[in-house]
């Protein structure tokens, strides 16, 4: 049985991805140990951490708790696909509020932000607190980490506001 | 950590998946949003040898109106439900208490149908699928049945699913307009999962308790209607006096007596709750209008 490899088809980071695997290589493993992308973490490998938290399909999941298989024809965005011509928000604002100490918990903290940034309507800083549940900080950086995502989103109004003004000018 | 190996099968339909669970019920898992299941086979706390992902059967999925009920696919995630136009007009309750389970990542992957089947007596759907008067749609070799929540939860970890049975979707009779609800929890510090999680819908005419159920999960062996509260609440005044009668019932209809802690926990929980209740009716001025 163990000999069961199964095809899998994944966008990974705008990048499309096929390849055989074992249905029970977990995304995390999918993403670390077969394609190298070592940016997303392994905390507690018992779902309670979120270090490992990417994006599936545009929702935050923890990459230890989904089978590969699961995910097969999804798009993934991992901490390696963040940055696209410029820094994303979050990457800016963790830079810039010290949002990371030891750095462990960081791709998840980003993709978890990255995540909220997109899909929770206004984000006052109670909303972020209580969406922080999915992230443990053993820094416990928290504090700089509300900063941070507060910071990102002032940063995307900041970008969108400049593009539309660049359009309604004729510019860009 | 890797879970011991298996064979994997992605049905396409519910006819297909219980084909399948048919060949080898005993040695094969429906997996579902996988947070309860992976997590178990990655301690080799469960090794099924076949594992049948429903997760792309389109019929188990998504939230839609039939008649006077709430339809929820089986496979329709924690996310999907706090979301629901429907739920949120028709029976905000299950909103309430899926909104408070686990963290983000968690609602948005696990299911309330593997919450149901997997009956954890400390899950928190179940004390609003209880109080909720649910219909469970279930699909089995011998073909559908529907079957009460009331008599679905056996034992901790056990439902009447016979083997080779699916769970398809939860059927929700829409509350009656202006009821009032609640979910009241206390998560466990480190693990989130509720040491008592009180589920209520009221309504109330005039500051005059009509009708109103209450379920319960966390605390007992397994998750529970409080009847002996329920009646109890029938046609009294929601007030400080009722709400600090009613606070004791709540462990008549469980077996806590060998556990102080617990029935004290689980009296004050439901105080609370009630007088969530009360306080919004004080801001109103106390006529219960609303
Ligand atoms: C970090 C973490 C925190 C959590 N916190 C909470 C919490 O606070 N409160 C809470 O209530 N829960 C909590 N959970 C559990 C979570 O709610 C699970 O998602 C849920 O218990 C199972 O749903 P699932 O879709 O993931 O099911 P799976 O894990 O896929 O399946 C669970 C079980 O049900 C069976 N099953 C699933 N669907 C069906 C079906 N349609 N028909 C028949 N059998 C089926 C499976 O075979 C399996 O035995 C937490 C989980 C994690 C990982
Ligand atoms: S490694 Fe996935 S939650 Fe901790
Ligand atoms: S920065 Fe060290 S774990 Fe969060």
């Amino acid at each position: 049985m163990a000999s069961q490899r199964i095809p899998v088809t994944l966008t990974i980071n705008g990048q499309k991805i096929v390849r055989d695997i074992e249905p029970r290589t977990l995304l995390v493993h999918f993403l670390r140990d077969e394609l190298n992308l070592t940016g997303t973490h392994v905390g507690c490998d018992t779902s309670q951490c979120g270090a490992c938290t990417i994006l599936l399909d545009n929702q935050a999941v923890k990459s230890c708790t989904v089978l590969a298989i699961q995910a097969d024809g999804s798009e993934i965005v991992t901490v390696e696909g963040l940055e696209q011509e410029q820094l994303h928000p979050i990457q800016e604002a963790f830079r810039e509020k010290h949002g990371l100490q030891c750095g462990f918990c960081t791709p998840g903290a980003m993709m978890l932000g990255a995540y909220l940034l997109n899909h929770n309507g206004p984000l006052t800083e109670e909303t972020i607190r209580e969406q922080l549940d999915g992230l443990l900080c053993r820094c416990t950086g928290y504090e700089n980490i509300v900063r941070s995502i507060q910071r990102a989103n002032e940063i995307m109004n900041e970008r969108q506001n400049a593009q539309q003004a660049a359009r309604a000018t004729g510019v860009g | 950590m890797y879970t011991a190996p298996f064979e994997y099968r992605r049905a396409d339909t519910v006819e297909q998946a219980i084909g399948w669970l048919a060949n080898d019920p005993e040695n094969s898992k429906v997996l579902a949003g996988g947070h309860s299941l992976l997590p178990l086979m990655k301690l080799v706390l469960a090794q099924p040898q076949v594992l049948i992902d429903i997760g792309r059967i389109t019929a188990l999925k998504g939230i839609r109106i039939e008649g006077d009920d709430v339809q929820i696919g089986a496979f329709t995630t924690y996310r999907e439900i706090v979301e629901s136009p429907e739920v949120n007009e028709f029976c905000p309750l299950l909103a309430q208490a899926a909104q408070t389970v686990g963290d983000v990542q968690v609602r948005n992957r696990g299911t309330i149908g593997g919450s149901l089947c997997h009956a954890d007596p400390q899950a928190d759907m179940p004390a609003a699928v209880l109080a909720l008067d649910a219909e469970l749609l279930i699909e089995g070799p011998s073909g559908q049945r529907t079957q009460s929540i009331d008599g679905f939860f056996l034992a901790p970890f056990i439902t009447s699913l016979a083997p080779g049975e699916i769970l398809t979707a939860v059927k929700i009779p829409k509350l009656p307009a202006g009821a009032h609800t609640t979910y009241l929890k206390r998560p466990h510090p480190a693990s989130g999962y509720p040491l008592v999680g009180v589920g209520i819908w009221l309504t109330v005419h005039d500051q005059v308790i009509d009708n109103g159920h209450i379920g319960i999960t966390g605390i007992a062996d397994l998750p529970f209607r409080a009847r002996h509260l329920e009646d109890f609440l029938k046609g009294r005044l929601l007030d400080a006096a009722t709400i600090a009668q009613a606070g004791p019932l709540a462990a008549d209809d469980a077996n806590l007596d060998d556990d102080p802690y617990k029935k004290n926990l689980l009296q004050v929980y439901v105080t609370r709750a009630l007088s969530q209740f009360g306080e919004s009716f004080a801001a109103k001025g106390l006529n219960g209008k609303s």
